[in-house]
């Protein structure tokens, strides 16, 4: 398990809130368990996510201190 | 090429008149004259894009205006396309534009599109957002993409391949559109003026850079602006091996495929209704009509019904007292969301409808 920093955006924040969260994981699958057990909105909401600015598609790991955005997709226009 | 006209590019260091030449040459579909769509439209029109073609088959309302930069009062109920188009034309007579009435949809999509170089998408939904991905795959034209939501903003070229070769589109990032319960839009959840302009402005940007070849465009990337922070958050994306799957596989296919169902969410048990029906059920007994807007919005609804807004709807469900009941709201989405807050509460003991497309639906 790694600490890791996260972001989120868009609807995400809301349901994240404002203050700087941190949270131990060991891949990306992991973190999004250890997201859907603390905030049980998100296992409903549509985003993906970007460890270290590089959207991710597969599980991969995680490492110490890495920052990862949580991107929800936008419709309006 | 008019020189005074284009004189700032000309004499601008690295741009000169080969580039405007460019310009010139390139004809650019904008699809959306909305928020999104009146900044890009201006700024290219501007800039000198020789040909450029708008595509939208709304009208304007005057709740446009707060952010729809390119229209007044007078043009109110007006086809925002035409309206457009005689503004950009008086902006910049020596261009094409070519006026596009219409909705862009899986029938007419690829015949529009093919006459153009670039593709820049300025609409409010996921279905237009996914079909013009895919035509654009199909097509291999690029997309400059820009969505927005409250505060923060989106922008992003799509199939356009960086060094490596590599071309990624927007199932790449979201492979599969969210239900429209999920994802509202600026109508249901409202957006900051500015915000349009400034994702707008980044799109013609880009439009620019990628007829020019000034500068490194955003291939690839995903770039992420909040009003709020006044930061720039930027991603590079990646192809996704999965999302191909979803892409339909020919011109034929894609014809034939529904995108206004792949983004509604079909909810089991839920009729959506449109304003016809919506009318002639006012008119039976023992409907319960419910708006689920929050106190205050306008239009205010003139004909017997309820009110108990989307925030506070799970606590009030018991004085749902009749077995059929029509739902609305201003768009259609919180409508739908309400509605599936009954079927999971009541399952199949009441019959419940959802006005698509809102309240606005029965003022048109």
């Amino acid at each position: 398990m790694v600490k890791v920093k996260l972001i989120a955006f868009g609807q995400l924040a809301e349901i994240l809130g404002d203050d700087e969260l941190n949270l131990n994981a060991a891949d990306t699958n992991g973190l999004k368990d250890a997201l859907n057990q603390r905030f049980p909105e998100l296992k409903n909401k549509k985003y993906v996510l970007a460890v270290n600015k590089q959207v991710v598609s597969i599980n991969i790991l995680l490492t110490e201190g890495a920052t990862v955005a949580l991107l929800p997709p936008f419709s309006g226009g | 090429m008019d020189k005074e006209r284009y004189s700032r590019h000309l004499n601008l260091k690295n741009f000169g008149e080969s580039r405007q030449q460019k310009l010139l040459d390139a004809k650019v579909l904008v699809i959306g004259a909305g928020g999104l769509g009146c900044p890009v439209l201006q700024y290219l029109t501007a800039a000198g894009v020789g040909e450029i073609g708008i595509a939208d088959g709304d009208t304007v309302s005057l709740s446009n205006l707060q952010r729809q930069v390119l229209y007044t009062v007078d043009d109110i109920s007006l086809p925002k396309a035409v309206q457009a188009a005689i503004r950009l034309q008086r902006l910049n007579p020596d261009i094409v534009i070519h006026t596009h009435v219409l909705h862009v949809d899986a029938a007419n999509a690829l015949e529009l599109i093919r006459y153009y170089d670039i593709v820049v998408d300025g609409t409010d939904n996921f279905a237009s957002r996914y079909l013009i991905n895919d035509a654009c795959v199909l097509l291999e034209k690029p997309l400059v993409y820009g969505a927005v939501y409250q505060y923060e903003g989106q922008v992003a070229v799509f199939n356009v391949a960086d060094i490596l070769g590599i071309k990624t589109n927007y199932r790449d990032l979201f492979a599969t559109p969210p239900s429209a319960v999920d994802a509202p839009d600026c109508n249901d959840t409202g957006v900051i003026g500015v915000l349009p302009g400034i994702i707008g402005v980044l799109q013609a940007t880009e439009v620019i850079k990628l007829i020019t070849g000034i500068g490194k465009a955003l291939i690839n990337q995903l770039l992420t602006w909040s009003v709020v922070s006044a930061t720039a958050y930027t991603v590079q994306l990646q192809e996704n091996p999965e999302a191909k799957a979803f892409i339909p596989a020919d011109q034929a296919a894609f014809r034939a495929t529904d995108y206004d169902w792949l983004c509604s969410t079909q909810i089991t048990g839920v009729e959506q209704i449109g304003p016809i029906s919506f009318v002639q059920l006012t008119t039976e007994a023992d409907v319960l009509f419910i708006d689920v807007r929050e106190s205050g919005e306008q239009p205010e609804a003139h004909f017997p019904h309820l009110q108990i807004p989307l925030s506070r709807f799970k606590e009030n469900l018991l004085s749902i007292h009749k077995n059929k009941v029509v739902l609305f709201c201003q768009s259609g989405k919180r409508s739908l969301q309400a509605a599936q807050i009954i079927r999971d509460s009541f399952g199949e003991s009441k019959k419940v409808y959802s006005l698509t497309g809102g309240i606005l639906t029965l003022i048109e």
